[in-house]
């Protein structure tokens, strides 16, 4: 039971055991009732999320298949049929439409890899340094986790206020205080609103995975270090051979968690940046939002979506797979 | 952890690195909404030249932001409740019974959090507008819209977490009140929620957090006068005179209600975690 991946966690307890036996006896209600109990009490959630989360995905796909503009959109279904044209719009890379979409998707995979790997380690070594019992330690914990509760667009907005090129504080420290260089760069336009992005989406993702991770280390028993300790294991060693095995089924869910969210980050481009970002910081989601929103091409958004979420799907695949092999190597 | 004399210095100088990162903005949100306007056009300094609380009043006339407080306190807290309803009905069968399709209903609810948010916007948008054109229930444009869609946003991890910690309850329990004459709902009820009352209240913090701070489907699924505040708060920003410290001010206003919330409620969310991922 060590090890435990989102999608299994809810079926472990399918197996029956002598509580599930007791509760099959009959209550001398009828039948027909208790069999249908469990769908009456599902019904609600299976609808709403067939409301917003299935419907819409399969006529997302729909769509996708769509001639869909300005003109077809109040009785969409009656729109022309595409065929694969819109997916063939979406990746043809010598075209301007697909191009755009492969530059944005490697800033997605860049920013991606750059904002979960920074967070990870924050919150792993927040998580370690916060171990044992220390003055301070529950404010400390408290203050780390305010970037996590802050509402998205709020913290968003701060850097963006921070990074402004003339009334920033980011400029104010490295020009006017560090003098590290003579003129003020801007932040929110050019190549490097990539890295002020990334900056903002590791403050308020490193959080979370710091949560996580704390709440895991505290499960690990420590007589564990202790024997460890005696046998001669230094931190670092402690760290190697006890901490981080003993964290990775936690680890392992964190990091596909993180690489969702980031991956699909809408938020920080869209508040950092506005409707269109600039092209170096032109996530993906916010790519297809503006190919959709601003240029009233719902078909080619759709058929782009449905590749995100293929690839998605297929990292995610790859990724549980690895996990298991591992899980079954490990074990 | 065992833990030499030169570890403290490690922790001393990383913990301290993290407090100001975490921190920085935050000092930078507070001190900001204290000055005067000239202080934040003026290029950056660290301390308000002189403290003032002007930007607090001047920001409920700047913007309506009243009314985008309204609008996001009624559709976080419907969410909320609907959101923690729902999930407890459906974490309870769950974890209680075993029925055809358990399995799949489990995955496909886990595997909607990885959908990225922009393959079912348009379509949701679209779908909203044709139920609307059908039935005449406008979703499109208003707050029930929008409860509907953030609702459904909390739920599967509000359903997950919740399973874990029903699974933590004795069934013994739920027995003993099934036998004193009471139904399943009853026994749910009466039993069963008190018991797992800190997973409710640390799933009902996420909801309303999930809720408070959406911001792509607000873009899109409101209008004026359903404008909640992650839309509304970036009217100070788009127009050409950007009043940084009304900004600031706003900003601090609207996140204070949650951040205190969600610290005052944090272990009962770490613990709520412990139980559902570190099984």
């Amino acid at each position: 039971m060590a090890s435990t991946t989102i999608p299994e966690a809810p079926a472990e307890n399918g197996t029956p055991g002598p509580g599930r036996a007791r509760r099959a006896r009959p209550r001398g209600r009828p039948k027909l009732s208790r069999a249908a109990l469990p769908y009456i009490l599902l019904a609600p959630a299976i609808l709403l999320e067939l409301l917003v989360h299935i419907i819409p995905m399969i006529v997302g796909i729909v769509m996708s298949f769509l001639k869909l503009t300005q003109f077809h959109i109040r009785h969409w279904t009656s729109a022309p049929g595409a065929g694969f044209d819109n997916y063939r719009l979406a990746v043809d890379f010598d075209g301007p439409i697909g191009r755009q979409l492969l530059d944005s998707f490697w800033v997605t995979v860049m920013f991606t890899v750059l904002v979960v790997g920074i967070s990870w380690f924050l919150g792993m070594a927040g998580a370690i340094l916060m171990q044992g019992a220390f003055r301070g330690r529950g404010i400390l914990r408290a203050l780390f986790l305010v970037p996590y509760a802050l509402p998205v667009y709020t913290g968003v907005i701060t850097f963006g206020f921070m990074f402004q090129r003339d009334t920033g504080l980011v400029n104010h420290v490295l020009v006017d205080q560090l003098h590290l260089m003579s003129d003020r760069p801007f932040w929110l336009i050019g190549g490097n609103s990539f890295w002020a992005m990334v900056v903002t989406a590791v403050w308020r993702t490193w959080p979370f995975a710091f949560l996580c991770l704390m709440a895991a280390l505290q499960n690990i028993p420590r007589d564990v270090y202790e024997a460890a300790a005696l046998d001669g294991a230094g931190v670092w060693q402690q760290i190697r051979r006890i901490t981080l095995p003993m964290a990775a089924p936690v680890n392992r869910v964190v990091v596909l968690v993180l690489f969702l969210w980031t991956f699909n980050d809408f938020n920080t481009p869209y508040v950092l940046f506005g409707k269109s970002a600039p092209e170096e910081a032109d996530l993906i989601s916010i790519h297809i939002y503006q190919n959709s929103f601003v240029t009233w091409n719902f078909g080619t958004g759709s058929a782009m979506s449905v590749l995100l979420l293929l690839f998605l799907m297929a990292v995610t695949a790859v990724y549980l797979a690895f996990v298991r092999r591992k899980e079954k190597s490990d074990a | 952890m065992l833990e030499p004399h030169w570890f403290r210095w490690v922790r001393r100088v990383g913990l301290t690195f993290l407090t100001v990162f975490a921190m920085v903005p935050v000092y930078v949100m507070v001190t900001s909404a204290l000055k005067p306007l000239p202080d934040v056009q003026d290029g950056f300094r660290w301390w308000p030249s002189r403290v003032t609380f002007q930007p607090f009043v001047d920001i409920w006339d700047t913007v309506p932001l009243a009314d985008y407080f309204v609008n996001s306190l009624i559709v976080s807290t419907a969410a909320t409740v609907c959101s923690v309803t729902i999930a407890v009905f459906a974490a309870y069968t769950i974890s209680r019974h075993s029925f055809r399709g358990r399995r799949v209903f489990s995955v496909t609810v886990l595997s909607t959090q990885m959908f990225p948010g922009i393959l079912f916007l348009l379509p949701l948008f679209l779908l909203f507008v044709n139920i609307g054109n059908a039935t005449g229930v406008e979703l499109y444009g208003s707050r029930l819209g929008l409860i509907v869609t953030y609702l459904t946003f909390s739920l599967p991890f509000a359903i997950w977490m919740l399973v874990g910690y029903f699974d933590s309850i004795p069934r013994d329990l739920d027995e003993a009140a099934l036998v004193d004459g009471n139904g399943p709902i009853g026994a749910l009820l009466r039993v069963v929620v008190p018991a797992a009352s800190p997973g409710i209240v640390a799933v009902a913090v996420y909801a309303f957090m999930t809720a408070w701070g959406e911001v792509l489907f607000a873009s899109v699924m409101t209008d004026e006068s359903t404008r909640t505040l992650a839309v509304g708060l970036q009217g100070y920003s788009t127009q050409n005179n950007v009043y940084w410290n009304q900004v600031m001010a706003a900003s601090l206003v609207v996140s204070v209600p949650v951040v205190a919330g969600f610290l005052f409620l944090q272990r009962y969310l770490v613990a709520g975690l412990t139980a559902g991922a570190v099984k």
